[in-house]
């Protein structure tokens, strides 16, 4: 009997008729992070795409982007500072006020997330893949100079497709120190000491160019750079939510919290007499 | 004949042609939007979907039992022991377009790692699904929901394209904008204080604790009954799903039908 058994009874999950890639064709359920992407049957796929999803062209279009954001990063002696807001608008609307717009790439690289919140997730996310495959490949975690062109490369070839990302690109290596690339969806790619990307780039710019100096201490750095954010939430209707503060220092990454504006916002103004445009009468 | 999306009004109706004076757009407009709403709230140890069952196009209702929420993975058509639940509202046809080729994913999963998929991996996914279609987008707004690997409710949100997050609770679709304050005040707390706790800017937040299962139920249901009163194309049922570590439990009860 068990003879009997053993010779007419398989066991699951293997002796499968057909291969991964057979099943792959069967179901066009295509791999993740595959660089095939379907297109309308227009003949001006951009321009019909920007019909349907450019809020700014079109605020009635029917499909709203998650977009909008202050983020900064700046180099000073202690490595850099990197900062956003985490509001996400659609439209008018408040899609969400707890976005985390600063990416983890790697334990030593950080990407920062302005316009397209999809596509600054998914593209950030496919370059910390090529990050770990350029690891294993090579044997040394990549550099943040070819980390961005990567990245840039990339958007590149989708140039007037309709991507909409403005990105920076913060970490040290041993190579560079500590570096900052700024990268967007046009195809510009800039290192620097310090950039502010967003629609409340401007507000974050007033702020911190007036008190940015290299020589800052780590404590100064992060302060200056919450402030700059606290500025560009409080002029920049898009941008809002929570403080993402983080310092890249020679040997990775650290987090310095995730913090509600509103509160920062009257210790500031109460504690140091800021924002005195604002009424802190409560009748 | 020409067709394309209003450039002023509610949008409530794609499908209407073009006026001579209106420039024209674009010939192709393949999307409708079939109203409905969803919402989503985890808890401790379960997450709740819930959705209303209408379907309209413009000012027509075309049907009052058309459910937004679906069981994903499981085996046979009817998920049988499925843990997760993924919920659509937007364009019926992409929804049901999308709950399909994520149900087939998490399926081939299951035939090929002999193991179910976690949420995480099933979210990631359906972020990658939806990305597929960046240049051609689903028009649908999707929340998933499932048990965590540590037996915590889960709960991601998606925007058309594929960004994606996980948060302690979402509503989507038509109402999104009616229900989601109601669930920050309610489910986060927003804006509610301590009575007592100080005087002026020092009073202190209320602080946060996880919700328990009937609870949130009753918020669900205060929530859609109330979007149901001020929304047109919201009505006529409530789907409520909850998955725990011990399945799936389903429940459909009547909104009004007017």
């Amino acid at each position: 009997m068990d003879t009997l058994v053993s010779r007419y009874s398989r066991p699951a999950f293997v002796d499968r008729e057909y291969t991964a890639e057979d099943q792959e064709d069967a179901y066009q359920a295509t791999p993740s992070l595959s660089l095939q992407f379907a297109l309308p049957p227009v003949s001006q796929a951009s321009s019909w795409l920007r019909a349907m999803t450019d809020d700014h062209s079109n605020p009635s279009c029917p499909i709203k982007i998650a977009h909008g954001t202050t983020t900064l990063a700046f180099r000073f002696q202690g490595g850099i500072i990197v900062a956003t807001d985490s509001r996400a608008t659609a439209g008018n609307w408040i899609a969400s006020q707890t976005v985390k717009k600063v990416i983890e790439i790697n334990s030593c690289l950080l990407g920062t997330m302005a316009g397209g919140a999809a596509d600054c997730q998914y593209w950030l996310a496919y370059l910390g893949m090529q990050c770990r495959l350029h690891e294993l490949r090579h044997k040394r975690r990549i550099t943040v100079a070819a980390a961005s062109k990567i990245l840039a490369n990339l958007v590149y070839a989708y140039k007037g497709m309709g991507l909409s990302m403005g990105t920076m690109c913060a970490g040290v290596t041993p190579q560079e120190g500590p570096a900052l690339y700024y990268i967007d969806s046009d195809g510009t790619r800039l290192s620097g000491n310090l950039f502010c990307v967003g629609s409340g780039q401007t507000f974050a710019y007033g702020v911190l160019d007036a008190e940015y100096r290299y020589d800052l201490t780590e404590q100064e750095a992060l302060e200056l750079g919450s402030r700059s954010i606290l500025a560009a939430t409080h002029r920049d209707a898009f941008s809002g939510g929570f403080i993402n503060l983080y310092h890249v220092k020679e040997d990775g990454w650290v987090k310095h919290g995730f913090n509600d504006t509103n509160p920062i916002f009257w210790k500031t103004k109460l504690e140091k007499g800021e924002f005195s445009n604002v009424t802190a009468e409560l009748d | 004949m020409a067709f394309a999306a209003p450039d002023h009004g509610p949008g409530y109706s794609f499908t209407s042609p073009t006026t001579a004076s209106a420039p024209k757009q674009h010939g192709f407009y393949p999307y409708t939007d079939n109203g409905g709403s969803i919402l989503g709230i985890s808890g401790a140890d379960f997450t709740i979907l819930a959705g209303d069952t209408r379907s309209t196009s413009g000012y027509n209702i075309n049907s009052r039992m058309a459910p937004k929420l679906f069981r994903i993975g499981g085996e046979g058509p009817d998920a049988t022991g499925a843990r997760i639940i993924l919920g659509v509202v937007g364009f019926g046809a992409d929804g049901a377009a999308l709950k399909e080729r994520l149900d087939t994913i998490v399926k081939i999963y299951r035939y090929e790692h002999g193991k179910d998929m976690s949420v995480k991996a099933c979210a990631q996914r359906l972020s990658h699904l939806l990305y597929g279609k960046r240049f051609f987008p689903y028009y649908t707004h999707a929340i998933l929901g499932g048990i965590d690997e540590e037996g915590k409710g889960a709960l991601y949100s998606y925007d058309p394209v594929g960004s994606y997050e996980r948060e302690q609770c979402r509503a989507g679709g038509a109402a999104a904008s009616l229900i989601m304050p109601f669930l920050d005040n309610q489910v986060n707390f927003k804006n509610q204080y301590v009575p007592g706790s100080g005087e002026g800017h020092d009073l202190k937040a209320r602080e946060v604790v996880p919700l328990s299962r009937n609870y949130v139920m009753e918020l669900v249901e205060d929530a859609f009954t109330s979007a149901v009163e001020r929304h047109i194309e919201v009505g006529d049922g409530l789907q409520v799903l909850v998955v725990t570590e011990n399945g799936i439990e389903e429940r459909i009860s009547p909104l009004k039908q007017d």
